[in-house]
């Protein structure tokens, strides 16, 4: 690793300062995925920014059932909070299926929407990656791409995005709060997460400097039924292969309202409008539940090594629509 | 209260200091004792309790965060030290599974490893029971199927895990009477 300086920050504004004086230097927050990148040269800042200190770790609820949760609550304590699980049990089930018990300890809400992919050739400097070196090329493209992604992929970038909390939040409508020297904003969680076009080192439409200070959760009654669904290649502490958090109001066994996301799949958290526009109105079951996957994943662009991924993600929606329809979410 | 000359500027963010990239002096709180030591910031902590302060218990296996051979607690809770930058646990506590006995008396689950045979190479048992112990606190150890998915952090490379389970529970149900 090579060497770095240290600065511990003790409030929000001096902490954006220090970063956006000093473009060579970055935040540090659990460090789950800094630590482990600078380790492997990925990233290279010469001075770390410690924002762990800040008093940005409450969970606050909302009189109208929506929650503002801090950019620096880490996963465990957000996953087993009573309010996240009784009105937004996506987002809980989410968080558990998410890492290890040490790394949910370790890792921040804040951290884990500006974690980086897990792209064997981003992750390996002597790799061709245009996200590490733009114009680089993209060594995934004709290499081994099984976990790659098949949804908002581009002919620069094929890396499929990591989170599972950040695929709950993108069907919540979540909402970014970020701040910078020009003062606070905030930027729809959908809005957060940039597709990689012809600009895949550009992740998120942050300004150097700028600090993610919470993630507001709007009330959303539905929520109380939802699913996380994971699937994987073990059973636990992997990275999905497809997921899909669902949520469903019913009337009578038509489809009143719907909020559907895949994981997994695509090269950003993935809002599965084309499956919600499918589902409205419609009667719940396996006949509608099916044609709304398909036709989520009618553009899907897949490779010979992740062509499977199409048809595990159809299978994944419809489970979980299925598993909330049926048991309004719980375990599936 | 007196003005004692100019009013401090409120509004003014802090200076922050930086230290390193050279060695600076970290002090820290390692199973209860206060310990000064001379590091570079990069320095993790997995690093600084073995090679500074000689506690060799907890291992380096992957160093990247996926084997949990590494696993300390930091303010009672588990956590990776190999992806934890030494100088950052100044003002919290650590403890390592030196500091999980007391005196000559092992950890009910440091004698509940030796009893049920819960290792055979034993280089990521301390990792095992820093994360068994943090496991039972957690209050997820309710079931086999639930002990191994909130243990899942922890790779066992000799597959001892039937064991583990059988270390775990025992520790589980003592505690709770059973």
């Amino acid at each position: 690793m090579r060497a770095i300086g240290y600065t511990r920050a003790t409030d929000v504004h001096s902490a954006v300062e220090a970063v956006t004086s000093d473009p060579g230097s970055s935040f540090l927050a659990g460090g789950t995925t800094e630590v482990d990148l600078l380790r492997l040269d990925v990233l290279r800042p010469h001075r770390l920014v410690d924002i762990n200190r800040l008093p940005l770790t409450g969970i606050e609820e909302r009189a109208d059932g929506g929650l503002l949760i801090g950019a620096l609550a880490r996963m465990s304590e957000v996953a087993e909070d009573p309010a996240v699980v009784e009105r937004f049990p996506m987002l809980s089930q989410a968080l558990l299926l998410g890492a290890s018990a040490q790394l949910r300890h370790m890792a921040s809400m804040g951290g884990n929407l500006m974690q980086r992919v897990r792209c064997a050739y981003y992750r390996d400097p002597e790799s061709a990656c245009n996200k590490r070196v733009p114009g680089s090329g993209c060594s995934a493209l004709e290499g081994v791409h099984r976990g790659h992604a098949i949804l908002g992929t581009s002919e620069h970038c094929i890396a499929t995005h990591p989170s599972d909390l950040a695929v709950a939040l993108v069907a919540l409508d979540a909402v970014v709060h970020v701040e910078g020297m020009d003062g606070a904003r905030s930027i729809p969680v959908d809005d957060f997460f940039l597709l990689p076009g012809d600009t895949p080192e550009r992740e998120h439409p942050l300004t150097p400097g700028e600090l993610i200070t919470a993630i507001e959760v709007p009330a959303l009654p539905m929520a109380r039924r939802s699913l996380y669904l994971k699937v994987r290649d073990r059973e636990s502490y992997e990275f999905a292969l497809a997921s899909a958090a669902a949520a469903l109001a019913l009337e009578d066994g038509v489809i009143r309202e719907v909020r559907l996301a895949l994981g997994g799949v695509a090269t950003k958290p993935w809002r599965a409008r084309r499956a919600e526009d499918v589902l409205m109105g419609e009667r719940a079951g396996d006949a509608a539940f099916t044609r709304a996957a398909t036709a989520e994943l009618a553009p899907a662009t897949t490779r010979p090594m992740n062509a499977f991924k199409a048809e595990l993600a159809r299978r994944t929606l419809v489970r979980a629509l299925r598993t909330v329809a049926t048991t309004g979410g719980g375990t599936a | 209260m007196a003005d004692k000359g100019a009013p401090i500027p409120v509004t003014q963010p802090a200076i922050l200091e930086t230290r390193g990239p050279g060695s600076v002096k970290v002090d820290l709180d390692v199973n209860g004792v206060s310990r000064v030591v001379h590091l570079e910031p990069r320095v993790s902590l997995l690093d600084a309790l073995r090679e500074q302060m000689a506690l060799t218990g907890s291992k380096k296996g992957c160093d990247q965060g996926t084997c949990g051979a590494c696993t300390v607690w930091v303010d009672g809770r588990r956590v990776l030290s190999c992806l934890t930058l030494a100088i950052s646990c100044e003002g919290r506590e650590v403890t390592t599974i030196e500091g999980l006995a007391e005196g000559d008396e092992l950890h009910p689950m440091q004698r509940a490893f030796l009893e049920h045979d819960a290792f055979q190479c034993g280089y990521c048992t301390p990792g095992q029971i820093m994360s068994a112990v943090a496991l039972l606190n957690e209050g997820h150890a309710g079931t086999d199927g639930e002990i191994a998915e909130w243990m899942s952090g922890n790779i066992c490379r000799c597959a001892a895990y039937p064991l583990i389970r059988s270390a775990i529970r025992e520790v589980r149900d003592r505690k709770t009477g059973q």
